[in-house]
């Protein structure tokens, strides 16, 4: 390797030179752009210098569009500036593009190029983003790889000084932002080389100065805009060849050349793919496999994609071509072609050339780009009527666009070896792998690339790396193919019943199975179809016990170490004393600052795998009594939907769907995740009737709802299971009736939040309480038969029961089950007592964010239905604007129950006088108000159905058509804290002044935590978090004060880990009044640094120090003439240093810098006791 | 003049009032004050060895769950710091505190391993103390593990120990030995140059609501000093060690105590962190001291150390089962005497 030489990602190799080259950095996050935010804020807080020798100013803003006003003001004043986005961000970013643009100012914005949010949101890599600003003004560069990534970097800060014109340089999110690959890394030297200060200064002297001012920003009129608007022609003209000049000057200090349009391929080319971003490495490799072959075929990779130089282009073309396909990573529905098309049209058609030109649609949302797709492309230019619009990659079965294509075509080099490992979330896998890269790229001569496959869940996430390495540079943007891997891992035992593991080996590779039986009983104890497979792709397969050296270890769950010692070993990659030496040498680098406890761990673990790994003989025949089968992705009963699709999904085959399996306008059945059982626990709360209260705190604070409790009729037990519990009911509303508190064994995550909440303690043993963990494999079988019985018992009558107690609450049906959060989350209990309460006539608006991604990334989503198939309807809009998403759903049901309310009196005569004047005067403000009108409003339409003709007709079906409004309905606005106080904040404010009835629920972990943990204003002051690493300073934004001080809002501050009664309280309240109610809600998460186990125990210690401090605000009491401010916590009666005790976020700024720590905690008592006397103060207020 | 000096490990100091380990070391200033006041040499708050361990773990823990399993949040908390996480800050504290007092400074170490002892003893050693304090604190909870095996495991540790470093050894005990004459001769055959008595276990209690156990601190008062009074008394001049007395002392009359059972200094830690003005506390202590030696023509602290040693006393079976009996027999006699069982901590909870 030489000295240059490093082992990274696109984002960090980004980040590296834009940090260098930037004085000002304004961030936000958003996937997959944050890490470059990240990195920068890093470099930052490590006192990183630039080029210039000054650290950068790195500012988080509020939202993208704040980041792009920040950076517009930045660059106005003379500062060299960046920043990064993608999808979304970008599009808030607009505005200010135009202006920057306008203004002729240099900056440069560096995008991870992402899907917009069309029919569905996606965080995956395509170039729709990018294309939705190519009218801007601004430069378009595009990169295809983690070196042009790095070096394009380069050429954009460069050229966007010289022209002027600000630069957008964008790189395909995941495939390159997140590929990990070997790369000449720039020094410092080049970088200072590539970089004309005067250029700098010229810059400089544009800026807005008070000493020589000038004014920028005029309104103009149609006497003079349009010449404005044509007077920046001569620096669109002048860009390319700056731009051009730009790569000569690097190419002369680095060898590496680019042109603003890179041909590759045959000189006699005849059929040519035009292409830009990280498919462009695909075709150009595809090109010189087939090129080698003699196929007359070429590539043109277009890096400047704005301004486009068309002669440049059409220069670059072979002269002999006669078949253009014109790939674009994006869709623009209705348009006669996507926009790199029609510009290679526009420009073609310009030349003298006359080639046919066809344009193809490819990648959308990370899909797979791969040489079989590519040589498909190819096939289509031989025929005669090639498809002039096209897809690859998929079957489109509707409009059929798609070309076919043979997957099992390859070009891979026969030296490249391809691994694939299968672990979870939780057990380092990605790490590890990360590191085996580093240490293959860094310690041998070896190219070597690596790429991470997540699934959608939060909680027992599967995840698959996909690493290649061999003695030639990896230009492979694609994943291993299925039958195409050398190497097979799969870490967790668990996952042989779900997933096909071995769908990536290549006949003969290696499979290595981590396992909880040795190489004598492991064949008896795998599925059949596992057994068949090994058999028929004769693998030679190796067992490790790497949980038992793990815990032996005390490395816990983290199998990561052994499993990537057993890899060394058996890949042979290093000679095993090297690759020892080197994984230690990598643990030091990884864990060192972490103490010498960890690294020791770690060395042991190593130390300790050999002895541990074994080959398996694979037996002759089987013994047929230890066969099983693999699970089937959904349960057999699932509706077809659900079986056919969403279970397509789940298998991991959703890119064999075809077009028309999709609903086409984003519409999905909810209740779905019921039939997914993903079996995650490894053990679960079992409950002891015996000693149980039955007071109901473990189902109200369990996350994913697989704790549930019912009261029914003795009878109604016939035909239970033999293991099926019951007791008499505890309930006084409810005499004579029998209880169950039924746990669902395989959608239980294991968070054991419902054994701690549980107040019972055994009296003769009390370590011992009314749940209790055990081993979920033992009790999968029966206990499912339980819960499967426990679902036929009836649900409670709404309307015989009040539900304001949490015993009571927690006989409702929740109507949010199974979601993919974290385990332990601390959102999730709030929304599913919200879908207990008010579900069944519930829509909600929610904000993107974790909740919008546990609500709703497929394959399967937890709003559910009851019985009468009534449920949450839900929807996302986007992260910006929940709050009016939500108040416009307020408004649609409003004016529709107005216009329903108009209508009635119009058909009295019809439906009858008595039904309409009944519907017109209910009291819906009960459960049996509700259902009283719901079978007022099942008469109605009844009635109007059967109007059939006459004068009425029409107004019939008007009313028919809305009269479900009729029954009341219940807004929800729900959303973190991200959207709550940051971006969305001023759509928050705007609905809070609405005085419509929405109810607001801000999730409030205290930072973003969907993105990883970035700060917002919520987060409370001494807090680390990304983008305060070095402690937060400022305090919490108080957003309930805020919302007070309307006077007619409802406010709560909840945390149902100190009270759970004041938490349904507040819920009841918020709900019943007939305005705008906001709750905030005190919600633990994984980014605190917590044991999630303890996360209710943390929220009472919030609540206790006064980090929380719990009330209502309730305009309703001043109408009774009471106050309308309760203060439900009593003021700060320990100190905040036992609550952040418990939590990483505080603990990590001890560690890093006590004396800064203790001033800011310091700060923080003193604050939670002054905002505590100033709550008190106000409740006493008139 | 009344002399209040004494020497202690070799070193000479100007009182026998010596602040124990105790939180009060983590501030240089109050230290600084209490340099002041009198007192003639600080023991610094425990390093644990299992505490740094805890640490190391806990940040590994912190900065890897949840991380790499979700596509948007591969990480949680920024990891580019640098950490305080191993003995840097203990270290750093006692740099700190021979940069602002003259007084001798004495590490105190409190390992769970044969290698993290060493290490340790030999980074408190290099960061200037001027003696190493052992608090070993092993309770048994295998009953495979004997007495004499246990008693071996801390001879075999102040060997190991003394052979790594060249500072001065004390080694801190608890109790609760059935021959704390032996086991106190054999620690100084390994190399202890004191013995410090007793620890103060800090034993749990039970949290009635809540059916737990709970952590149960509380300060230490005059009459826990009978329990080392006696055994100081015993050892003087059976051992040839420096003796201390820490547990019980915060009057005058309790420091003349132990030197007259033969201890060098008294060690004071509950008392200080009773009071708000711990410098104040050790001034009138100090005066109350002077008083109570020039009313009864006393001229130093050396004259009456061991005064009142078993050997030296004139009934010294006062110190044996005699003074056992003698106790019994003065008990009003209301019924039968339920004993005062006190549960160890390890009796009943593993500690590892």
């Amino acid at each position: 390797m030489t000295s240059d030489q490093i082992t990274l990602d696109g984002n960090e190799a980004v980040a590296k030179v834009a940090y260098m080259l930037s004085e000002v950095v304004a961030i936000y996050p958003i996937t997959p752009s944050t890490p470059m935010g990240e990195s920068s804020d890093a470099f930052a807080a490590e006192g990183k210098t630039n080029l210039w020798g000054t650290v950068p100013t790195v500012y988080e803003m509020q939202s993208e569009g704040g980041a792009a006003g920040a950076l517009h003001g930045a660059m106005q004043t003379g500062a060299l500036t960046t920043t990064f986005t993608a999808s979304q961000g970008l599009l808030l970013m607009i505005p200010n593009m135009y202006k920057i643009a306008g203004e002729l100012t240099p900056t440069v914005f560096h995008i991870a190029a992402r899907a917009l949010a069309a029919q569905g949101l996606s965080i995956f890599g395509d170039q729709s983003d990018v294309m939705s600003v190519r009218s801007t003004g601004f430069a378009l560069l595009a990169s295809g790889s983690v070196q042009e990534a790095h070096d394009l970097a380069m050429i954009a800060h460069a050229a966007t000084l010289e022209s002027r014109v600000p630069f957008l340089h964008f790189f395909d999110g995941y495939r390159t932002s997140h590929e990990v690959n070997k790369i000449s890394e720039l020094s410092h030297e080049t970088m200072r080389a590539m970089i004309d200060d005067e250029l700098v200064y010229a810059h400089r002297s544009r800026a807005l100065n008070p000493d020589r001012p000038v004014l920028r920003g005029t309104s103009q009129n149609p006497d003079v805009y349009f010449q404005g608007r044509e007077s920046v022609n001569p620096f669109y003209i002048a860009c390319p060849g700056i731009v051009q000049k730009v790569m000569d000057r690097f190419a002369g200090l680095t060898g590496r050349q680019y042109r603003l349009f890179d041909y590759t391929g045959a000189a006699d080319a005849e059929r040519v793919i035009v292409i830009m971003g990280s498919g462009g490495e695909a075709v150009e490799e595809t090109v010189k496999y087939l090129a080698e072959r003699g196929e007359k075929v070429g590539v043109i990779r277009v890096r400047l994609y704005r301004p486009f130089a068309s002669e440049i282009f059409v220069a670059a073309l072979p002269k002999t071509v006669r078949a253009v396909a014109v790939l674009d990573r994006t869709k623009e529905p209705g348009s006669a072609g996507e926009p790199l098309f029609l510009d290679v049209v526009s420009a073609i058609t310009e030349s003298p050339l006359n080639p046919t030109v066809i344009g193809g649609r490819y990648g959308l949302s990370s899909k797979e780009f791969t040489p079989a797709m590519i040589k498909a492309v190819f096939d289509e230019l031989t025929k005669d009527q090639p498809k002039p619009r096209f897809t690859i990659g998929i079957n489109d079965d509707v409009t059929n666009l798609s070309l076919e294509y043979d997957p099992n075509f390859s070009i891979e080099a026969k030296e490249t070896v391809r691994c694939v490992f299968w672990g979870l979330g939780a057990d380092g896998t990605v790490g590890a792998n990360k590191s085996s890269i580093k240490i293959i790229g860094e310690e041998t001569p070896n190219y070597a690339q690596g790429y991470f496959v997540y699934d959608s869940k939060k909680s027992g996430s599967i995840t698959t790396s996909h690493l290649r390495f061999g003695p030639h540079p990896i230009r492979a943007p694609y994943l291993i193919g299925r039958g195409q891997a050398d190497f097979v891992a799969c870490h967790q035992f668990a996952f042989l019943e779900r997933v096909d593991v071995l769908s990536f080996s290549r006949p003969g590779s290696i499979f290595l199975l981590n396992s909880p039986y040795g190489p004598d009983k492991i064949w008896d104890n795998i599925p059949v179809e596992l057994r068949q497979g090994i058999r028929a792709k004769n693998l030679r397969f190796y067992v490790i016990d790497a949980t038992a050296v793990a815990r032996a270890t005390g490395m816990g769950s983290r199998i990561n170490t052994v499993m990537q010692t057993c890899f060394f070993a058996i890949s042979g990659v290093l000679p095993r004393e090297e690759a020892i030496a080197a994984i230690k040498e990598s643990i030091k680098k990884t864990y060192g600052r972490r103490g010498e406890e960890v690294v020791a761990r770690n060395f042991q673990a190593v130390d300790q795998t050999l002895a541990n790994l074994y080959e398996v003989t694979i037996p002759e025949s089987d013994a047929p009594e230890y066969a099983y089968h693999m699970l089937p992705p959904m349960t057999p009963n699932a509706p077809a939907f659900v079986k056919d699709v969403l279970g397509m999904i789940t298998a991991g085959r959703g890119d064999d769907l075809p077009v028309s399996k999709m609903p086409f306008d984003g519409t999905y059945p909810t209740a779905t995740t019921q039939w997914e059982k993903r079996n995650l626990a490894l053990e679960i709360p079992v409950w002891d009737e015996k000693i149980c209260i039955q007071c109901g705190k473990c189902a109200f604070v369990c996350p994913h709802a697989v704790i549930r409790s019912k009261v029914y009729q003795p009878d109604a037990l016939a035909g239970a299971p033999d293991t099926f519990k019951s007791v008499d009911a505890r309930f006084k509303e409810l005499p004579g009736q029998r209880y169950t508190l039924q746990v669902s064994p395989e959608d239980c995550t294991g968070c054991a939040l419902c054994v701690e909440v549980c107040p019972v303690k055994d009296k003769t043993q009390a370590g011992r309480k009314a749940l209790n963990m055990e081993a979920q494999p033992p009790l999968r079988a029966s206990e499912s038969a339980n819960w499967d019985f426990f679902l036929t018992l009836p649900e409670v009558d709404r309307t015989q029961i009040s539900f304001n107690s949490i015993k009571n609450s927690q006989l409702l049906q929740p109507l949010f089950e199974f979601s993919g959060a974290c385990a332990g989350c601390g959102e999730t209990p709030y929304v599913k007592l919200v879908s207990q309460l008010y579900g069944d006539r519930a829509v909600i608006a929610n904000a993107t964010g974790c909740s919008s991604i546990y609500g709703g990334n497929l394959p399967t989503t937890p709003w559910a239905v009851n019985a009468d198939g009534r449920g949450p309807t839900w929807s996302n809009s986007l992260f910006e604007d929940n709050a009016e998403f939500g108040l416009g759903m307020r408004l649609s049901i409003d004016k529709q129950n107005e216009f329903a309310l108009e209508l009635l009196p119009m058909l009295a005569e019809i439906v009858g006088s008595d039904l309409v004047d009944a519907i017109i005067a209910a009291d819906q403000s009960s459960e049996a108000g509700i259902a009283a009108q719901r079978e007022r409003v099942t008469l109605l339409k009844q009635r109007l159905s059967a109007v059939t003709d006459g004068p009425m007709l029409n107004r019939a079906k008007d009313l028919l058509a809305i009269a479900d409004v009729l029954v009341k309905r219940s807004v929800w606005i729900m959303g973190g804290d991200g959207w709550a106080y940051d971006i969305g904040y001023g759509g928050l404010d705007h609905v809070l002044a609405s005085q419509r009835n929405v109810n607001l629920l801000v999730l409030d972990t205290e930072v973003y935590s969907n993105t990883g943990g970035q700060a917002s204003k919520s987060t409370p002051r001494a807090a680390v978090a990304k983008f305060a690493a070095k402690g937060k300073v400022t305090p919490k934004k108080d957003l309930g004060l805020i919302a007070m001080s309307y006077g007619s809002v409802y406010v709560a501050r909840i945390a149902m880990g100190y009270d759970d009664v004041q938490t349904l309280k507040a819920i009841q309240e918020a709900e019943a009044y007939d305005g705008v109610s906001l709750i905030i809600a005190y919600s633990h998460c994984i980014a605190h640094g917590i044991d999630m186990r303890k996360g209710l125990e943390q929220q009472k210690l919030a609540v206790q120090s006064g980090m929380w401090t719990l009330y209502r605000y309730n305009p309703d009491l001043a109408l009774e003439g009471k106050h309308p401010l309760i203060i439900d916590s009593k003021p700060p009666t320990i100190s905040p240093s036992q609550y952040i005790a418990g939590e990483g976020r505080f603990q990590m700024l001890f560690h890093s810098d006590r004396a800064r720590a203790e001033e800011l905690m310091a700060k923080t008592a003193d604050l939670n006791k002054a905002q505590y006397a100033h709550l008190e103060t106000l409740a006493k207020n008139d | 003049m009344i002399d209040l000096s004494t020497s202690y490990l070799g070193l000479s100091l100007k009182t026998p009032i010596v602040a124990a380990a105790s939180p009060l070391s983590h501030h240089p200033d109050v230290v600084q004050r209490l340099e002041e006041a009198g007192v003639s040499a600080v023991v610094m708050y425990s390093l644990f060895e299992e505490q740094i361990i805890r640490t190391s773990l806990e940040l590994d823990y912190l900065l890897t769950h949840g991380s790499e399993s979700f596509a948007e949040a591969l990480n949680y908390l920024p990891d580019h710091g640098k950490y305080s996480v191993g003995p840097e800050r203990y270290i750093e504290q006692i740099h700190e505190l021979k940069r602002k007092v003259t007084i001798p400074v004495i590490g105190s170490l409190n390992g769970i391993s044969p290698g993290g002892w060493i290490h340790y003893a030999r980074l408190i050693e290099e960061a200037g103390a001027d003696g190493l304090e052992l608090n070993i604190y092993n309770i048994p909870t295998d009953p495979k593990i004997s007495g004499a095996d246990l008693e071996q495991g801390y001879v075999d540790l102040v060997r190991n120990i003394r052979a790594e470093i060249q500072i001065p050894l004390a080694v801190k005990l608890s109790p609760y030995f059935s021959s704390l004459p032996n086991l106190a001769w054999r620690l100084m055959e390994a190399g202890a140059q004191s013995l410090v008595l007793f620890n103060r276990f800090y034993q749990p209690d039970f949290d009635m609501e809540k059916l737990e156990v709970v952590p149960n601190l509380q300060l230490s008062n005059s009459s826990e000093l009978r329990v080392p009074l006696r055994w100081v008394a015993l050892l003087y001049g059976r051992v040839p060690v420096d003796l201390a007395v820490t547990s019980g002392v915060h009057t005058a009359e309790d420091v003349l105590k132990a030197v007259m059972a033969g201890a060098k200094v008294t060690m004071l830690a509950s008392a200080l962190l009773k009071t708000n003005t711990p410098d104040a506390y050790v001034r009138q202590l100090i005066s109350n001291l002077q008083a109570w030696m020039t009313e009864r023509e006393y001229e130093s602290i050396t004259q009456m150390q061991g005064s009142m040693a078993q050997r030296a006393v004139a009934q010294p079976g006062a110190y044996e089962r005699a003074n056992y009996m003698k106790v019994l027999n003065s008990y009003p006699d209301t019924g039968p005497v339920i004993p005062d069982i006190t549960l160890q901590a390890g009796m009943l909870y593993p500690v590892d």
